[in-house]
């Protein structure tokens, strides 16, 4: 059974296809990078997936049952684009943000499991030190690292993260893809929507590459030797070399967002 | 039908008509005691003792809804729904006078706000209008409504319509406490059984909706709790006043709380605090007491704004220390 499994699904508002006729599966224990220029339905995909919206034609599934009916919250993490206005704003701690990730799970109390749990991701993750922190005040990367503990502690077995590593400091954002490779190591499938090329190239096992309709799906090396690039971004794209990392290019950004 | 027929029907069993009876008339007698040793008879007057009861009912439903609100970015609503209630109260009075038929305003006022929280849900979810689109759009109609019903009634209704504008301590009677203490009871009941729900929604919304968390059920649940709320808290408070206590005690507690429960203790620590006090300003002041609640509530937020902006207290020590360390000791 397949963990995520798209057949022609096309999605939009209006008379105008966001997505259009993408087919693709993703098998446990992948780690799978999805890019496109902004606007090309990067987002829209993955909503799709996880059934937030529903294919207006074509079919989604999420483990083996059509996605917008997948009601177990303790199989899938998501980790937004540098947390929403709440996490800046609400008076949360990261404990109590890391026990929403348990709440699936409990029907009336919090029981020994759930605190066994929530320990384990702060100790899988490394955000013990902050438990008593509010989430408002932590750095960026050490927001989006308490997020993914509150899909450790939901025992996810699938992490999607939406752009996660948008506004976190160079330094911040290694340490965030290391330990995005190790949870991949340890059996935990990835689907990881980014902006930033590079890290797509040096972090994945798998590329899809989208512009409303599928341009590329295959393994990260195959990639990089296609055209699907261009195709995707237009001719004139180049990879934008930065100081933040090795091997790190960004899209040249279209100007409509999605 | 009257306010004291609905207690009648509320209290179908007797001895719970009896419990509530004897549990008014020790909270009057502890309050009487309580604010003899602090602050004079205040409370020995029995309809202050009535007041107080309410307020403090009021003093913990309304921030405990309100937290969500304001975290949500939805303040608005209780202002919104604090209308359509206005035009609940219009409607019973309006149907009361013309046809002569019992309605308890309250009761038209809580049947009223609660279709208005489920048609913003309705606006939103299948227009095109944003959230606050749909809440003015509610809140101008609901208002409309209730002006065009006075205008309508006979000279009286607008006289009535006034206590319910502005809130009266003098008008709180045992049924509208019977009635408020059951909105309590069930407001406090339905948070404590989707607490963890309501959290999850209001601090992720996605996250929340991947977990399998319903959002919209519980959005249009934290909309019909808001409205019994405000039909709660309109007999003291006043439609026109209703919506601060829901928003200013959670501004004040979010200041300086630690942890999102404690934000909710602390909320309804300064709620009941503007309440109390409120209460007892405008008995020796002789001002409207909804208006003295609320300026207190203000109040107590600008110290709790105040006190979040001053250094711990830790801090303050060291850097107190350090001052003098660096001017030294002085020498003769």
């Amino acid at each position: 059974m397949s963990v995520v499994a798209l057949d022609g699904v096309t999605f939009g508002y209006g008379d105008r296809p966001v997505v259009e006729d993408v087919s693709l599966t993703i098998e446990s224990g992948e780690f799978v990078g999805l890019v496109g220029p902004n606007g090309s339905g990067k987002s829209t995909l993955v909503a799709l997936a996880l059934g937030l919206a529903r294919p207006d034609s074509g079919t989604a599934e999420l483990f083996g049952t059509p996605a917008h009916r997948h009601g177990d919250g303790t199989r899938v993490g998501y980790v937004a684009q540098q947390s929403t206005r709440q996490a800046s704003e609400m008076p949360v701690t990261v404990r109590e943000a890391v026990r929403m990730g348990r709440y699936p799970h409990v029907r009336w109390r919090f029981g020994e499991d759930d605190r066994a749990a929530v320990a384990a991701a702060f100790d899988r993750v490394g955000v013990a030190d902050l438990a008593d922190r509010k989430v408002a005040e932590l750095s960026g990367g050490q927001r989006q690292r308490v997020f993914i503990a509150r899909a450790l502690a939901s025992e996810a077995d699938l992490l999607v993260l939406d752009e996660p590593a948008v506004g976190v400091d160079a330094e911040s954002r290694t340490a965030f893809y290391d330990l995005l490779d190790r949870l991949n190591d340890e059996g935990i499938t990835v689907l990881l929507v980014e902006h930033d090329i590079g890290v797509v190239t040096t972090r994945t096992d798998r590329v899809v590459c989208i512009d409303c309709r599928l341009q590329f799906d295959g393994d990260t090396a195959a990639f990089a030797e296609s055209d699907a690039l261009s195709r995707a971004y237009g001719p004139d794209h180049r990879p934008l070399e930065h100081s933040h990392g090795a091997g790190h290019a960004h899209e040249s950004p279209r100007e409509e967002s999605s | 039908m009257t306010s004291t027929t609905l207690t009648s029907l509320l209290f179908v069993l007797a001895p719970v008509e009896r419990a509530f009876d004897a549990f008014v008339g020790l909270f009057g007698d502890a309050a009487c005691a309580a604010g003899r040793a602090t602050v004079g008879g205040v409370f020995c007057e029995g309809y202050m003792q009535l007041a107080l009861l309410a307020g403090v009912g009021v003093g913990v439903v309304a921030p405990l809804v309100g937290t969500f609100l304001v975290h949500r970015r939805l303040a608005l609503v209780g202002d919104t729904l604090a209308h359509a209630a206005f035009a609940g109260v219009a409607l019973g009075l309006f149907v009361g006078s013309a046809y002569e038929v019992a309605v308890s305003p309250e009761v038209s006022a809580l049947v009223v706000a609660v279709l208005a929280a489920l048609g913003i849900q309705t606006l939103v979810e299948r227009t095109d209008a944003a959230g606050d689109v749909a809440m003015a759009i509610v809140l101008s109609g609901a208002f409309a409504l209730g002006t065009v019903l006075m205008s309508l009634g006979s000279g009286g209704l607008s006289v009535s319509i006034h206590q319910y504008l502005f809130g009266s301590l003098v008008l709180v009677d045992r049924a509208s406490v019977g009635l408020l203490a059951v909105l309590v009871a069930v407001v406090v009941g339905t948070v404590a059984l989707t607490y963890r729900s309501l959290v999850f929604v209001t601090f992720d919304e996605t996250a929340a909706r991947v977990a399998g968390v319903p959002v919209r059920r519980y959005e249009r649940l934290l909309a019909v709790l808001t409205a019994l709320v405000v039909v709660a808290a309109m007999q003291i408070l006043g439609v026109i006043l209703v919506a601060a206590m829901l928003v200013v005690p959670v501004a004040a507690a979010t200041q300086v709380a630690s942890s999102f429960r404690s934000s909710l203790a602390l909320s309804v620590v300064a709620a009941e605090l503007a309440v109390v006090a409120g209460l007892v300003v405008s008995y020796y002041a002789g001002t409207q007491g909804s208006g003295t609640v609320v300026l207190l509530a203000i109040g107590v937020f600008c110290l709790a704004a105040g006190a979040a902006r001053l250094p711990p207290l830790g801090v303050r020590a060291r850097v107190r220390s350090r001052l003098g360390q660096r001017d030294g000791p002085r020498t003769r």
